[in-house]
């Protein structure tokens, strides 16, 4: 029932628009110069929490430019709709967040400020940035419309007492060596005949987390997902990569296949504080593993294995986020741009980041936080092995369609039911035309 | 009772005999327009009768055509535009698009219009099981309690417990007990019974259109059970009394006397429970953590995903139209059928 509801929302909105639509403001004009309203992502484990980080640093903003910002925290679960309804009735907050991953997609609605180079030379110029984070502002070969604010990476999680009690020494640097250690660390430790601690821990039931895999590993091998803007999920590389994550589960077993049922994280960061499982690769977790009573001392942290064999390339990662914008319907574009410089300034570039223990995307951000073995490990894959999300405005369909695919592949090898390799092409192309229906 | 009619009766001549001697009046009166209302006062006094009602419905029309007319003339025109992000912002320019949504999720052979028409069987399968279940779980549990007196308040409370509950609070524990490793259902089944060998999936897989199905019913029956109940209350009981003297077991009391009476509560039961399944979105999207196994995506879910996380408006509304039309068919055709069959026993 929900759908019909949500579906009338978004009509009750065309509808009003339809009322208002001779009286639209398009160009972010400067109606209303002193106060500016902040859609911001929630980035701690609690809305509540983020409210208590960014409340004191958005007063200073007051102080400094007397603009006053109405700050709404907002999950990222339900972000996307409220912004897209923002985007459709052109009646919104002035500055958002955005998960980067929609960039692209949000940028072809029209309703994003684009970040010329005059724009940007407000927030200091765009190479104060990282180039790769930058890249996550739009699609290929446009102007960005978003900047980035919080950056985050793949990484390796490891138990460190199962390495300890496995006679593992050094966490895997290849995906060859990554399933040898996973066998070491897979057994019945307490001599039931069933398996109860597994190599690592897949939180298998989310469609959003399994096209992360699929894209990581088939970039590694070398696929390309979109050939220009047209989708070509069914590369020999793509599938190989799909094959990779599932063989985990499946043919190498050192995931336990419960794992397809995860939905959420909590379940993947219980099991590896539980000493179920002894590795995780996830996105960099800052703080977060404090809340399971874990420190530098349980757990290590290293880069993501390599790909090796022919044509593969050095692809660890791709770089995840949070980027800020401003919506054309602004009536205050100079507010705006001045939020979105202050919080992509250095000083507050290192008290946010290092608060929701994410990596700032700015060089220009120095401090101790980043100075940790996860901070550093971070930085140097953004620098060197992080690649964007496909820049496509089709990304989002990309990932829900190869997300949802993999989640339903990998729930058939949890039930022994593996597929082969043309079975995921062929599903591939599916996709494909799919995505190319909607375009 | 004779005389009490014999005054009924009574009463009725007089008020008719007023009302000709009022006509004969106005037949006599000079304007002959006005010849059904006697005076102009009266005639106003019975124009604004007429309307009276009509006036204190207009809210509520208003309400009606804006919340629920409004957004299906809107998802309707929708459904003939190209409308994806592209034309988001500024949406009332999406080109036309006729058919050509229609066309796509109607054509079975492309994935788009195959992945449709798996979605529908599932929803007519879940359908159909949730229904006969929950209906036939509501008649036995109204039954057994119609003649109970003790416990029988406690036992109702007890039933309707599962109505009452959130959805998502209620859902969210059945995912708990459906899980794999920790769930209580497998704990339940292979540590203390022993009747499987190995842990079961009963959220993914095959299993998950029956861990759905189960959790759907739980949350529908108690409806059938309380719409029952209060049809059971309307069936003197001096007839199953008399039947039971002519020999007529609890079966036959149950065929003859009890389904028949509730005939007209179950015309509408059943199809408002039709609708209710047939469009359910909160149990799978809640049992199943936002990702749907194939075996378990309903209708709706696909709606959802096509219009709200594929972004494409136009296809999903496409689809909720379809979804409109055939519900109103078979809407048409029960009632239809229903109606005549209602007639025929009258006659």
């Amino acid at each position: 029932m929900r759908v019909w509801s949500r579906a009338g929302a978004v009509a009750v909105a065309i509808a009003v628009v339809a009322a208002v639509a001779g009286c639209q403001n398009n160009g972010g004009a400067n109606a209303n110069p002193k106060v500016l309203t902040y859609w911001a992502s929630q980035q701690s484990p609690s809305v509540e929490r983020d409210k208590e980080i960014l409340k004191p640093e958005l007063r200073k903003f007051t102080e400094r430019t007397g603009i006053r910002v109405n700050l709404e925290v907002i999950p990222f679960t339900d972000l996307l709709n409220r912004i897209l309804t923002a985007t459709t009735s052109g009646k919104g907050p002035d500055v958002i967040n955005l998960g980067n991953s929609w960039a692209p997609s949000l940028q072809a609605t029209g309703a994003l400020v684009e970040w010329d180079d005059a724009m940007m030379a407000r927030l200091g110029g765009a190479k104060r940035f990282t180039p790769v984070s930058l890249q996550t502002g739009g699609a290929e070969g446009t102007t960005p419309t978003s900047v980035p604010l919080y950056s985050k990476v793949y990484q390796l999680y490891y138990n460190k007492k199962l390495f300890e009690r496995a006679g593992i020494t050094k966490p895997p640097a290849t995906w060859k060596d990554f399933v040898t250690t996973a066998r070491k660390l897979t057994k019945d430790t307490d001599g039931d005949g069933r398996t109860d601690q597994w190599g690592l821990g897949v939180r298998g039931q989310a469609g959003t987390i399994a096209v992360h895999y699929a894209y990581i590993l088939g970039s590694a091998r070398g696929a390309e997902f979109f050939a220009g803007d047209k989708p070509a999920f069914d590369s020999p590389a793509a599938v190989k990569g799909i094959e990779q994550y599932l063989s985990w589960m499946g043919k190498d077993k050192i995931v336990n296949p419960s794992d397809a049922e995860n939905a959420d994280w909590a379940d993947v960061y219980e099991a590896f504080a539980e000493d179920h499982i002894g590795m995780m690769l996830v996105q960099t977790l800052g703080q977060t593993l404090k809340d399971y009573h874990l420190t530098d001392e349980d757990y290590g942290v290293a880069p993501m294995p390599a790909a090796t064999g022919p044509g593969s390339k050095n692809v660890g990662s791709f770089l995840g986020g949070t980027n800020a914008a401003i919506l054309k319907s602004t009536d205050n574009l100079d507010g705006a741009t001045e939020l979105i410089k202050f919080l992509t300034g250095p000083q507050e570039q290192v008290t946010l980041n290092a608060a929701y223990g994410t990596i700032p995307p700015v060089k220009d951000a120095k401090g101790k936080a980043f100075e940790t073995e996860e901070a550093k490990i971070a930085r140097q894959t953004m620098a060197t092995r992080a690649i964007p999300l496909p820049r496509v405005p089709q990304e989002t369909q990309f990932e829900t369609l190869i997300g949802n695919a993999v989640v339903n592949w990998l729930s058939d090898t949890a039930t022994g039911k593996q597929p082969g390799g043309e079975q995921i092409s062929s599903a591939l192309k599916d996709a494909s035309a799919k995505v190319s229906a909607g375009g | 009772m004779t005389i009490s009619s014999g005054a009924r009766a009574g009463a009725g001549d007089e008020t008719r005999r007023r009302h000709r001697k009022n006509g004969d009046k106005a037949l006599i009166g000079k304007d002959v327009r006005n010849d059904e209302n006697p005076k102009n006062s009266t005639g106003l006094r019975t124009r604004r009768r007429r309307w009276t009602p009509y006036v204190f419905l207009l809210p509520a029309l208003v309400l009606e055509l804006v919340v629920h007319f409004g957004p299906m003339v809107s998802g309707l025109t929708m459904s003939a535009m190209k409308l994806t992000q592209y034309q988001l912002a500024h949406w009332w320019q999406a080109p036309f698009a006729g058919a050509d949504n229609y066309k796509a999720v109607l054509d079975f052979d492309q994935p788009v219009g195959a992945s449709l028409l798996n979605s529908f069987l599932v929803t007519l399968g879940f359908t159909v099981v949730v229904l006969a279940a929950s209906w036939s779980m509501g008649l036995a549990a109204a039954v057994s309690l119609q003649r109970t007196r003790r416990g029988v308040g406690l036992l109702r409370t007890l039933f309707l417990i599962p109505y009452a509950l959130p959805a998502f609070a209620a859902v969210i524990t059945w995912r708990f007990l459906l899980q794999r490793d920790n769930g209580m259902l497998n704990h339940i089944l292979v540590d203390q019974l022993g009747v499987l060998d190995d842990n079961a999936f009963f959220l993914i897989g095959s299993n998950s259109f029956w861990s759905q199905c189960v959790v759907a019913i739980w949350r529908l029956w108690p409806f059938a059970f309380l719409m029952i109940m209060a049809g059971l209350q309307s069936v003197p009981d001096e007839v199953y009394e008399a039947s039971s003297l002519d020999g007529a077991g609890p079966w036959r009391q149950l065929r003859e006397i009890t389904l028949p009476m509730l005939a007209p509560v179950n015309q509408v039961l059943l199809l408002v429970m039709f609708l209710w399944t047939f469009k359910e979105f909160e149990t799978p999207y809640v049992l199943f953590g936002g990702s749907t196994p194939e075996q378990a995506r309903l209708l709706s879910v696909e709606i959802y995903q096509n219009s709200f996380v594929t972004w494409n408006f136009g296809l999903g509304s496409a689809m909720s139209v379809l979804l409109l039309l055939f519900l109103l068919l078979v809407t048409g055709i029960y009632l239809a059928v229903t109606r005549r069959r209602a007639s025929l026993h009258e006659a």
